[in-house]
């Protein structure tokens, strides 16, 4: 089995991002900036019901519009719409001023249907039919362990609680989209995509033609969190266009089309029974739990759940355990993965729960963890980041903080996979001592392209910049979709096999002992006119799965306002081997800084009268902005020995639990939905009443 | 049909911002001469300003180049620029001035160029994320932007290069109040903010050194 060698001079530096220059200065040009020559501009006609049945769609002024080249439909005949948003019919056209012409003029006949957009309204037994031929609500999973009842007869203290997580839309700044061209009967496609693969093998199926005659490209994209897998329902459409058409088009979503129908994360509405030993001992624990996929869910869907479903009880080991999850469907655009997908809503109800414990038996939240986890890396992290986070002097009893902005400390912990795999790169030494590594992954702003050429640079002994890392192209050896925190893991162990080889090959040509460093271009020389091109592959041993994180937050709650500040996130994770340090101290940022979204600001919201999406842009969709921002302290847990294993995700995932649970220790009365808005908080504190929309 | 390339100050050229400030100077001389002011500059504003709906020559002035563009009065300067000039920095996200990844400089001051029509930047001086480096070199911004790895996607990088470019050129040593207030305007998904801050305040001559730590997992009791 290959192994990382044991001195690395490149590998866990701190280097400059390969494609900084290039997005600083405005030249990376990323889907939506991709024009190729005479290209039309496409737009979607969508649903403006939550439910109907469309029986005509009438495409023929639009088709006579100025500067219109397409009109398709996106199913013929009549038909369903779900929710609102769903696509009906698609043009194409000069301007993206003569699209929004030919929308207008498009007639669509509909009969209104019953509709529902709420969870607890789905639910019902007479609530409307998502999908007719089966009840919203699926199946219950149920799984158990041990002797749930009679532990929780035997247990000194229960706990009960129920914790809601909401929806939330993925929101890449980089809109979903593709620009298609055809060339005879072969397509290519820019896509902003996390799979220049999966989209290729998803356009293929749906036109019904050759993978071998599809190439996707995505040099850059803005943000994908799991959103961006296949070619979705836009990305058929507009390579239909751009046959109907004989022209180029390119279709990006607008913002309010990202609000609807793209993905979000599925919410969850929990109802957890937690029993302990007066020590603390967890002995026995039930959840209840559902939430919504959209569309996705239902007992008329592939599953049931539709991804609403989650691992519990999350990290901790109990003995006695019963779980049922059940997915309800709604009239609201489907659920996709989104980063770290089920964990956030796991963490939250497991570790609100758990602080709820620590409160009745008068123990230290980060004690009470200590005693359960049964991860030794986490009870690792658990007593550095105390320490290095002041846990001990910061925490004090819930509610006890003075004065009307109070003060209050949380603490949360999480678990990912991350792990590599069914990865081929090629590695081309150029006769002039340039080198070209290509993979066909793709860099979703994780810093793959960094990632690529430290590898290769360390193996060479060159400097990274000496590297060209070529990717997202499915002209490139093939690499799996960028999810699950698995690029790093899967392209470096590829990017080493080819580059390890074509050092043997390389001093094998030109006969010398030593071909790296200062030796490198004389030794290229020798190649005379052949560049030497040579292929890897994934291999076992340098890299692995699983990995353990803990996060600690400090919050201020104004109590007048029922304004949340997070003052401080401490943060530590542990990673395997670092390949890149400064792009995935970026990453753990990123996540920290998601999961601060999640805890405080974001959260779609359905009209249950009009099954509208109230809030489709970000202005009332809100993000967190840079004065949100915290002082965020990360410590990353250096294992070389284990091989790379992906961040992305296991960052993201503690923060809203570990906020939410600080918020309730300055409150003393806990907030158990997220997001903590101030309307939340004013109505713990019985300053309001609660209102629902 | 009139075309506008006419130089700034024309009543031709009136933007809503001159307008409001016309509107603000005259209204403080009493109701009766503010009406008056609304109706002489609209039949102004009116008589002469009537354009498209089809497409008209304009020109833009960008990073110091004249631009002939030929697009319809309803295109807005994004639009434009992106799709028109092929300047494609400035990127649309929102397309209603929420998130300043379109942020664009005219005359030096930041502004959303999806939210005014390309028409009325005719004959002001405008600078896309394009324009700052010259013959290859980084300014000190975009420079500390690559050091302190202030873009990941980099899809809003250009939105708040530019923000921070007129921050520092109006005020060179900026506090991370500065900062923030002038990034008040632009949103990241990425989650890049707190390195975008670093960058600023590296841009400024502050040394800033990153507080993250690499620990050995046996160095953990
Ligand atoms: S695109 Fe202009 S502010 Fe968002
Ligand atoms: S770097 Fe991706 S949105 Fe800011």
């Amino acid at each position: 089995m290959p192994t990382w060698p044991e001195k690395r001079s490149v590998l866990g530096r701190r280097v400059r991002r390969a494609d900084g220059p290039l997005k600083v200065t405005g030249a990376a040009k990323y889907t939506s900036d991709v024009q190729p020559a005479g290209c039309l501009y496409g737009m979607i006609l969508r649903s403006k019901w939550p439910a109907a049945r469309v029986t005509e769609i009438d495409l023929s002024e639009a088709a006579r519009s100025p500067g219109i080249k397409a009109a398709i439909l996106v199913r013929d005949g009549e038909r369903r719409v779900r929710y609102y948003g769903e696509e009906l019919a698609a043009v194409a056209g000069t301007t993206k001023q003569a699209c929004l012409d030919a929308l207008r003029k498009i007639a669509v006949r509909a009969q209104r249907l019953p509709f529902v957009v709420k969870e607890t309204d789905g639910i019902k037994p007479d609530a409307p039919r998502v999908w007719e031929e089966a009840p919203n609500l699926s199946k219950p999973q149920v799984t158990e362990r041990g002797q749930v009842e009679q532990a929780f007869a035997e247990a000194d203290v229960v706990v009960e609680g129920t914790y809601s997580t909401q929806i939330e839309i993925h929101h890449c700044l980089e809109s979903h989209g593709n620009a298609a061209v055809w060339n005879g009967d072969e397509l290519t496609v820019w896509s902003s995509t996390q799979g220049v693969f999966s989209v290729r093998e998803g356009l293929a199926g749906n036109l019904g033609v050759d993978q071998s005659k599809v190439r996707v490209i995505s040099e850059f994209m803005g943000g994908g969190f799991g959103s961006k897998f296949g070619p979705g329902v836009e990305g058929a459409i507009v390579a239909r266009l751009a046959k109907e058409a004989n022209a180029p088009v390119k279709l990006m979503l607008s913002r309010f089309e990202e609000s609807l129908a793209v993905g979000n994360r599925p919410s969850s509405i929990q109802k957890v029974r937690l029993g302990a030993t007066r020590a603390g001992k967890l002995v026995a624990y039930e959840l209840d739990s559902y939430g919504t996929a959209g569309v996705g869910s239902g007992a008329a869907t592939e599953g049931g759940g539709g991804g609403a479903e989650f691992p519990a009880p999350y990290i901790y080991a109990i003995p006695n355990t019963r779980v049922q999850h059940r997915g309800v469907a709604l009239n609201a655009g489907a659920a996709r993965a989104f980063r770290a997908p089920g964990h956030p809503q796991a963490s939250f109800g497991i570790e609100s729960i758990l602080d709820e414990l620590a409160v009745k038996l008068g123990l230290d939240p980060v004690e009470l963890r200590l005693l359960n986890d049964p991860s030794e890396i986490r009870q690792r992290e658990y007593r550095l980041g105390r320490d290095r986070f002041g846990w001990r002097e910061k925490y004090r009893s819930p509610g006890s903080s003075p004065g009307p902005v109070k003060v209050g400390v949380g603490c949360a912990g999480a678990t990912w996979g991350g792990g590599g795999g069914g990865t081929r790169a090629q590695a081309q030494i150029n006769p002039d001592g340039s080198v070209e590594i290509r993979c066909g992954t793709q860099d979703l702003g994780t810093g793959t392209r960094t990632v690529m050429a430290m590898v290769a640079a360390e193996v060479f002994g060159l400097p990274p910049e000496a590297i060209r890392a070529r990717l997202g192209d499915t002209a490139y050896p093939p690499s799996g979709g960028s999810g699950g925190s698995t690029t790093a893991a899967s392209v470096s162990p590829a990017v080493y096999d080819a580059c390890e080889k074509a050092l043997t090959e390389l001093k094998q040509r030109t006969g010398l002992e030593d071909v790296r460093g200062e030796n490198w271009k004389p030794a290229c020389r020798k190649l005379g006119l052949e560049p030497l091109v040579v292929s890897g592959q994934w291999q076992k041993g340098l890299s692995s799965s699983g990995v353990g994180g803990v996060q600690f937050a400090e919050v201020e709650v104004d109590i007048e306002t029922g304004l949340v500040r997070v003052r401080k996130i401490t943060c530590v994770q542990d990673c395997g081997l670092i390949v890149s340090r400064l792009t995935c101290e970026s990453q753990v940022n990123g996540g920290i800084i998601m999961g601060i979204g999640y805890a405080l600001y974001e959260d779609r919201v359905m009209d249950a009268g009009t099954g509208v999406v109230l809030n489709p842009n970000l202005e009332t969709y809100k993000l967190p902005g840079i004065a949100d921002i915290p002082e965020i302290d990360v410590v990353l847990v250096d294992m070389p020995e284990r091989g790379v294993i992906g961040i992305g995700e296991p960052v993201t995932i503690p923060t809203a639990s570990a906020i939410a649970n600080a918020v309730a220790n300055a409150l003393g009365v806990r907030i158990s939905s997220l997001p903590i808005t101030p309307d939340k908080v004013l109505a713990a504190l019985g300053q309001v009443k609660e209102v629902t929309a | 049909m009139k075309q506008s390339t006419s130089p700034p100050g024309d009543p031709l050229s009136v933007s809503r911002r001159s307008f409001l400030k016309n509107l603000g100077t005259t209204a403080a001389a009493g109701a009766v001469s503010a009406a008056e002011g609304i109706a002489q500059e609209s039949a102004r504003a009116g008589a002469e300003a009537v354009q498209g709906p089809d497409a008209v020559p304009i020109t833009l002035r960008v990073n110091g180049e004249t631009r002939p563009l030929t697009l319809e009065p309803r295109v807005t300067l994004l639009d434009a620029l992106r799709d028109h000039a092929g300047l494609t920095g400035a990127k649309e996200v929102c397309d209603r001035g929420t998130c300043g990844a379109c942020t664009v400089l005219l005359d030096g001051e930041p502004v959303y160029a999806c939210m005014m029509l390309a028409i009325q930047a005719q004959g002001r001086e405008i600078t896309t994320v394009e324009g700052l480096a010259r013959n290859g070199n980084l300014t000190a911004l975009q420079e500390a932007f690559v050091d302190k790895d202030a873009s990941m996607c980099g899809y809003c990088t250009p939105g708040f290069v530019m923000s921070l470019t007129a921050l520092l050129r109006r005020n060179p040593h900026p506090t991370p109040a500065d900062i923030h207030h002038a990034c008040a305007g632009n949103l990241c998904r990425c989650g890049t903010q707190p390195r975008i801050v670093q960058a600023a305040l590296q841009a400024s001559g502050v040394e800033v050194l990153s507080r993250t730590e690499v620990i050995s997992y046996a160095h953990l009791a």
